[in-house]
């Protein structure tokens, strides 16, 4: 184990499962040994705001929160909200984005417009490190649109080295009931092959 | 074995273990969680309080009567809890007592932004800060031996960084007060606060922070970390943990207490470092107490501001000032559209403030979820300041109106806001003569702050059966003459009643029926039609429908024309997964273009 303090970005909106995904990665990186840190803006989230987890692991973490540009993984649920972060992101951060769009007031009431082409923006800043992830669609296919980020977190995990399948896999049984845990482990699994 | 635990479940944790056996709390970001986690625990009696202040005082009688007991809340329930807690300070505990105040810098989720170590000196109390997860369950365990040990009520200090961030904790094993219980006669003046007995207790007050003084200079979670000793930093908290995290090079001077300060530490470790830093959130509490020892300070809020939460890169640019380089902006996304909280599909409040905006009505709104009403494009409400005080200030200014504003103003208020302290201002309305309508949304559930049960709800924390108060029958008994119900969904009915009684040079109150809270589970209410959607050929694109602000709905441009031949700009689509099939749209569309879906 190295001493460095990774960062990882999760960004999104209420009600798409960051807190699950994190949940996940501070079971996963506990086991493997690190220190961990997980901070979340709770409270106005669930109606309908952005949702951002700021988690961090390493031999020592101090600052529950993520230093400007020193993102080493940012993990987005919402494209919108993976273009608020690209600053936050180090130059040679990887990049994971759900190929979702979740309009916010200001585009449905007709005030503004979706960015467009936001994978291409990544692109041209993090080259191969962008990896634009069907979450909806792949979960949508195993019969339930919920698991995306589960099918997420299965594509970052191809990120990790280090961190072996089975240590994934014990975060699903540890923390998922047993009615959902089938389809999130074909979730992850599926997410795995997507990267 | 360490388990990861959030900030506010480690003090739930940390109470456990200290041997706590009462807790009382009412729920408010990031504070919440707190009670919800101790509920879990068998061995302790806990509640919802009808607000802060009960909850400090069911927390005291139950440290008087000998056990160790917790009231927990936010920043601002601290307000209302004062004036039990200002003399608490003074009457002591005899079994430990702990009152956790948890601030929320920035303002994520409340009404303002205030310092809470204020409170600490202001009511002479000890308060430990904690930094991380860990801190929260040793120093919530150790504030219940500090209380015992000095007759004194103690305050742990919570923000949200803390409060809701997860790291390891290594848990222990619950251990039982050896503090008898029982009630003792003999000590009327050390409990009776009447003048007399307050000269006393002042002395006793004084005494006791000296000795604290004392304590805290050994206390070992005030802690110096001498590496470089050109620069020391004196911090706490969360900032301990951003300057760390940016200036690992530095010497600190870690504070655990917070209040009083370690005199002796302090003064060590000004002869240990060259230049003293201090790095805090919000007010310059330390620098302040510190310059007034008689120390110069390099620096502080000189440089870090005053305003906010702080970050690491925000300690990073303030103390580096022109030597910090910025990072180049890859993006420019300040103008990307924001995505500000919104009421949830099918919310009864959405309903009521569109009719209350139909009515042309100046709303004196309160603290919780219908805050939202004030946001575009509903911009319903237009004044709220703290919990409850909706019905004094629409009171107030009928006072200053007079007959002019009867018909033009109303007070909104939620169930649980108005148990908390919509009572005496509604007393009021009534006693002097007063004409505000007073209009409770009985979502049926504190519903903000993540659905806490309440005294109307029918059901305590632990989920027990309850006793649930009857709304009608309490104004009824408050004087009010003209009670009224509506169901918020009905726009053309609640639209006559709200004008009827807004009307009327008579205090009236409406209480919403049958509009539970979207997310809350037991009380759903059942909707005729699964979802609403478009007939496309009549929509004309008049965009009425989106003034409701429900993210269900969402405009789609493109010219066109209707079935009748007018032509439109585009046309508004209904999201058939986010629509609950409330109906409110279908009653605003003049064009009757919007109709029930099939299951």
């Amino acid at each position: 184990m190295n001493n460095k303090v990774t960062n990882i970005l999760l960004s999104g909106v209420g009600g798409q499962g960051a807190i699950l995904a994190s949940n996940i990665l501070a079971h996963v990186f506990v086991q493997a040994g690190y220190d961990v840190k997980k901070s979340e803006v709770h409270g106005m989230a669930q109606r309908g705001g952005d949702v951002t987890t700021h988690f961090r692991y390493g031999a020592q973490v101090y600052s529950p929160l993520i230093k400007f540009r020193e993102v080493d993984f940012l993990l987005a649920f919402e494209l919108l909200e993976a273009l608020r972060y690209i600053n936050y992101c180090k130059d040679k951060a990887a990049i994971v984005i759900n190929d979702q769009k979740i309009l916010p007031p200001a585009v449905t009431l007709g005030f503004a417009e979706y960015p467009t082409d936001i994978p291409a923006t990544f692109k041209k800043h993090f080259k191969d490190r962008v990896h634009v992830v069907k979450g909806q669609e792949i979960a949508l296919g195993l019969g339930n649109a919920q698991a995306a980020n589960v099918v997420l977190v299965g594509a970052f995990s191809k990120l990790i080295p280090e961190i072996g399948d089975q240590m994934w896999l014990n975060a699903l049984t540890d923390l998922l009931p047993k009615k959902i845990r089938d389809l999130n482990v074909k979730a992850f699994q599926k997410g795995r092959e997507a990267l | 074995m360490k388990k990861v635990l959030q900030g506010n479940e480690a003090i739930a944790r940390g109470a456990w273990e200290a041997g706590v056996t009462v807790a009382a709390a009412y729920p408010g970001t990031p504070s919440s969680e707190i009670l919800a986690e101790i509920a879990k625990y068998p061995e302790i009696d806990a509640e919802w309080s009808p607000n802060e202040k009960v909850a400090v005082e069911v927390a005291a009688g139950a440290a008087f009567a000998g056990t160790r007991a917790m009231a927990c809340m936010k920043h601002v329930g601290m307000n209302v809890a004062s004036d039990a807690f200002m003399t608490l300070s003074y009457a002591g505990v005899k079994g430990g007592l702990v009152v956790v105040v948890a601030d929320d810098p920035f303002a994520h989720s409340s009404q303002n932004e205030q310092d809470s170590r204020n409170w600490a000196r202001f009511a002479k109390v000890p308060m430990l800060e904690p930094g991380d997860a860990q801190e929260c369950k040793d120093f919530t365990k150790v504030a219940f031996d500090i209380s015992e040990q000095f007759d004194t009520p103690v305050l742990v200090k919570g923000t949200t960084r803390i409060s809701h961030a997860d790291s390891l904790v290594e848990e222990g094993e619950r251990k039982a007060s050896s503090m008898p219980l029982g009630l003792d006669r003999s000590e009327i003046p050390k409990h009776v606060m009447v003048p007399v007995n307050v000269r006393v207790a002042r002395r006793v007050v004084e005494k006791r922070m000296r000795d604290l003084e004392a304590y805290a200079d050994t206390f070992p979670a005030n802690r110096m970390e001498i590496n470089d000793p050109a620069v020391g930093v004196i911090a706490a908290g969360a900032a301990y943990m951003y300057a760390k995290e940016v200036f690992p090079q530095y010497s600190y001077l870690k504070l655990g207490m917070v209040w009083p300060l370690p005199k002796k530490l302090i003064a060590d470790f000004f002869k240990k470092v060259k230049k003293v830093i201090v790095v805090e959130e919000l007010d310059p509490f330390f620098e302040t107490e510190i310059k007034a020892l008689g120390y110069k300070i390099f620096h502080g809020k000189d440089l870090i501001p005053n305003i906010y939460e702080l970050s690491p890169e925000i300690v990073e640019r303030s103390l580096l000032g022109a030597k910090y380089k910025a990072p180049k902006i890859r993006a420019d996304v300040d103008d990307i559209p924001k995505r500000p909280a919104n009421m949830c599909p099918g919310c009864s409040h959405r309903a009521l403030f569109y009719t209350l905006k139909k009515l042309g009505l100046y709303v004196f709104g309160d603290i919780g979820c219908y805050s939202l009403a004030a946001a575009p494009p509903l911009q319903a409400m237009h004044m709220n300041l703290c919990m409850g005080a909706g019905i004094g200030l629409a009171y107030g200014a009928g006072k200053a109106l007079g007959a002019e504003a009867v018909g033009k103003v109303c007070a909104v208020i939620g169930d649980s806001t108005f148990l908390h302290a919509g009572i005496p201002p509604l007393m009021d309305t009534v006693y002097n003569k007063g004409y505000a309508t007073t209009i409770i949304l009985d979502n049926r559930i504190t519903g903000m702050t993540g659905l806490q049960e309440h005294p109307g709800t029918g059901f305590t924390i632990k989920g027990e059966p309850a006793n649930m108060i009857d709304y009608g029958q309490l104004v009824k008994a408050l004087g009010v003459k003209h009670v009224s119900t509506v169901d918020p969904y009905n726009l053309k009915e609640t639209f006559e009643t709200v004008k009827t009684e807004t009307e009327r040079d008579e205090a009236s109150v409406i209480i919403t029926e049958n509009g539970p809270c979207m997310l809350h589970r037991r009380e759903k209410r059942r909707f005729p039609h699964p979802y609403y959607s478009i007939e496309v050929e009549k929509c004309t694109g008049c965009k009425t429908c989106l003034q409701l602000g429900c993210p269900a709905i969402s405009w789609v441009g493109g010219e066109g024309v209707t079935k009748k031949g007018k032509k439109r700009k585009g046309i508004v689509s209904i999201n058939r997964l986010q629509c609950p099939g409330c109906g409110v749209c279908a009653q605003v569309c003049k064009f009757e273009s919007i109709v029930p879906g099939k299951a």
